[in-house]
């Protein structure tokens, strides 16, 4: 390597990289080297920053979204021989879409902070001036795009090998069902995957403590999607399920705003 | 037991140099730190004062509790017992404050190893506030542009350790937590980090080693722990060969 190696600028020659709060004044006075930023970059800036990451870190390694992808088909498929029956509608439907969607989901909560953990990502991100909350919001938006993706496989898979019924005009009102239950998946999955990482059953404890939670979830999104999955469509998907599913969202989402921070302190 | 180790137990105390440290607050005062795994006290009764831009050396067989120090130091875990001040933050609560000015190069070099060098440290700039243009002027003062856009995976250890240096000194903090911060690197390596972690440096340091000379050779104040408890404390001229035996033995 034949590369000078350049001298260093000072820090406090250098901007600020964008989205990052001004040094804070009023302090003792800089430190050695001039760099003094008690306050760490915005929400905005450090939410992209972790979401970035953990969407490349996942195209890198591809280690939740065909794990999660493939469980949900294959299970279509024992579905589909063990029922001895050309096709499935309404309850029996719904059932079956959400409890594989929910299990397949459970493939990927188990993962989202393996890496972090064993890594040291999670203790180089508590070692950041930034707001804990960040990783919470990140992890679960994270946690959101690998359910669209499981969803755009599994449903249409789910409608070839066992649906009756067509999907295409249930279709808007699905997603909007889809939508609000992925949240509900999210907020806790991303609550459960933090607590569950530092424990040695990290495998168990994660379904264990999240399937119990997320229980009203599967019972709002399985009775909101069961007149959708019906032949002729009896009805809409049924207001007080997706209420119950967005009040769902909104208590959980709080809750989980409310105790992460604690989840992260030793 | 004295500011150089000698003595018989009690709490170490050594002032800082005044001259280093006038007009700023110590990098560290700890008084009495302990902390506990379960029953298990892994530190118990560190008293200490760290001038600002002074170095100490943490020495002590495997299991001493060095790492702790570190871990507590770099607001990882919190003190049970004691009072800790880390660049004038009283730690637990002021931790939010001490963490923009701390750098941790720990055992593990905290990165990502499916991202690149470039990629790792560019997520690091941004969560530390830091302009992108930062991490090219580190990668290229250790030698690392070339390889920087391969993932950290396929780098040799000492490579990675580089990228570790880079990313504990991004955000130029006042106090770097030093744990083997020269494992696995090649004497060349050791001389491009030198600028950035070495006597040089700007800041306070703390440096966990293994290798008593190289450590006393650079301290301003050396720290021994044994099972925990300090069991040497002082300058390091105050501190004699055998004093340093017998804390490995």
């Amino acid at each position: 390597m034949s590369q000078a190696a350049p001298s260093i600028q000072p820090a406090a020659e250098r901007p600020l990289a964008p989205g990052a709060a001004a040094p804070a004044t009023g302090d003792a006075g800089p430190p050695p080297g001039g760099a003094t930023r008690p306050h760490g970059p915005g929400l905005a800036t450090t939410i992209a920053a972790v979401l970035r990451k953990e969407l490349l870190v996942e195209l890198r390694t591809l280690e939740s979204l065909p794990g999660m992808s493939l469980f949900a088909v294959t299970t279509f498929v024992v579905f589909h021989f063990a029922l001895n029956r050309g096709s499935v509608d309404g309850d029996l439907a719904a059932g079956i879409l959400w409890v594989t969607l929910l299990f397949a989901a459970m493939l990927g909560v188990n993962r989202l902070f393996v890496a972090d953990a064993d890594q040291g990502g999670l203790d180089a991100f508590l070692l950041a001036p930034v707001d804990r909350s960040a990783l919470l919001v990140a992890k679960a938006l994270a946690l959101l795009a690998y359910l669209a993706v499981l969803e755009l496989v599994a449903v249409p898979a789910f409608a070839l090998l066992l649906l009756g019924p067509s999907l295409w005009h249930a279709m808007p009102a699905l997603l909007a069902v889809l939508a609000l239950a992925d949240l509900g998946v999210a907020a806790i999955g991303t609550l459960v995957a933090a607590l569950a990482v530092r424990t040695r059953a990290r495998d168990l404890l994660g379904p264990l403590l999240a399937l119990p939670l997320l229980i009203p979830v599967v019972i709002g999104a399985a009775r909101a999607s069961a007149p959708l999955l019906s032949f002729g469509h009896g009805g809409g998907p049924g207001a007080r399920w997706l209420a119950l599913l967005a009040l769902y969202d909104l208590v959980f989402g709080l809750i989980a705003y409310a105790v992460f921070d604690f989840l992260l302190e030793d | 037991m004295d500011a150089a180790g000698r003595g018989d137990g009690g709490p170490a105390t050594a002032a800082p140099a005044p001259a280093a440290s006038e007009g700023r607050a110590p990098a560290l005062q700890l008084d009495g730190l302990t902390r506990c795994f379960a029953e298990r006290e892994a530190l118990a009764g560190v008293t200490l004062t760290l001038g600002a831009g002074q170095t100490l050396a943490v020495l002590g067989p495997n299991g001493a509790g060095k790492t702790t120090l570190l871990r507590v130091l770099a607001t990882l875990l919190r003190p049970h017992a004691g009072s800790v001040r880390v660049l004038g933050d009283a730690l637990p609560h002021e931790a939010w404050r001490a963490r923009a000015r701390i750098g941790l190069l720990a055992h593990d070099p905290l990165l990502y190893r499916e991202l690149s060098a470039r990629e790792n440290l560019r997520f690091h700039a941004r969560l530390h506030g830091v302009a992108p243009g930062r991490v090219e002027e580190l990668l290229a003062a250790l030698r690392m542009t070339a390889r920087a856009g391969e993932p950290l995976r396929a780098l040799s250890r000492g490579m990675v350790q580089r990228v570790a240096i880079a990313r504990a000194v991004l955000h130029e903090p006042a106090l770097l937590l030093l744990d083997e911060p020269y494992a696995n690197l090649d004497p060349a390596a050791t001389a491009l980090a030198e600028p950035l972690i070495g006597a040089g440096a700007p800041g306070a340091r703390v440096i966990c080693s293994h290798d008593p000379t190289g450590a006393l050779a650079q301290a301003d104040l050396v720290l021994g722990l044994r099972g925990g408890r300090p069991a040497l404390l002082g300058a390091p001229d105050a501190i004699e060969r055998d004093q340093i035996e017998r804390l490995y033995r």
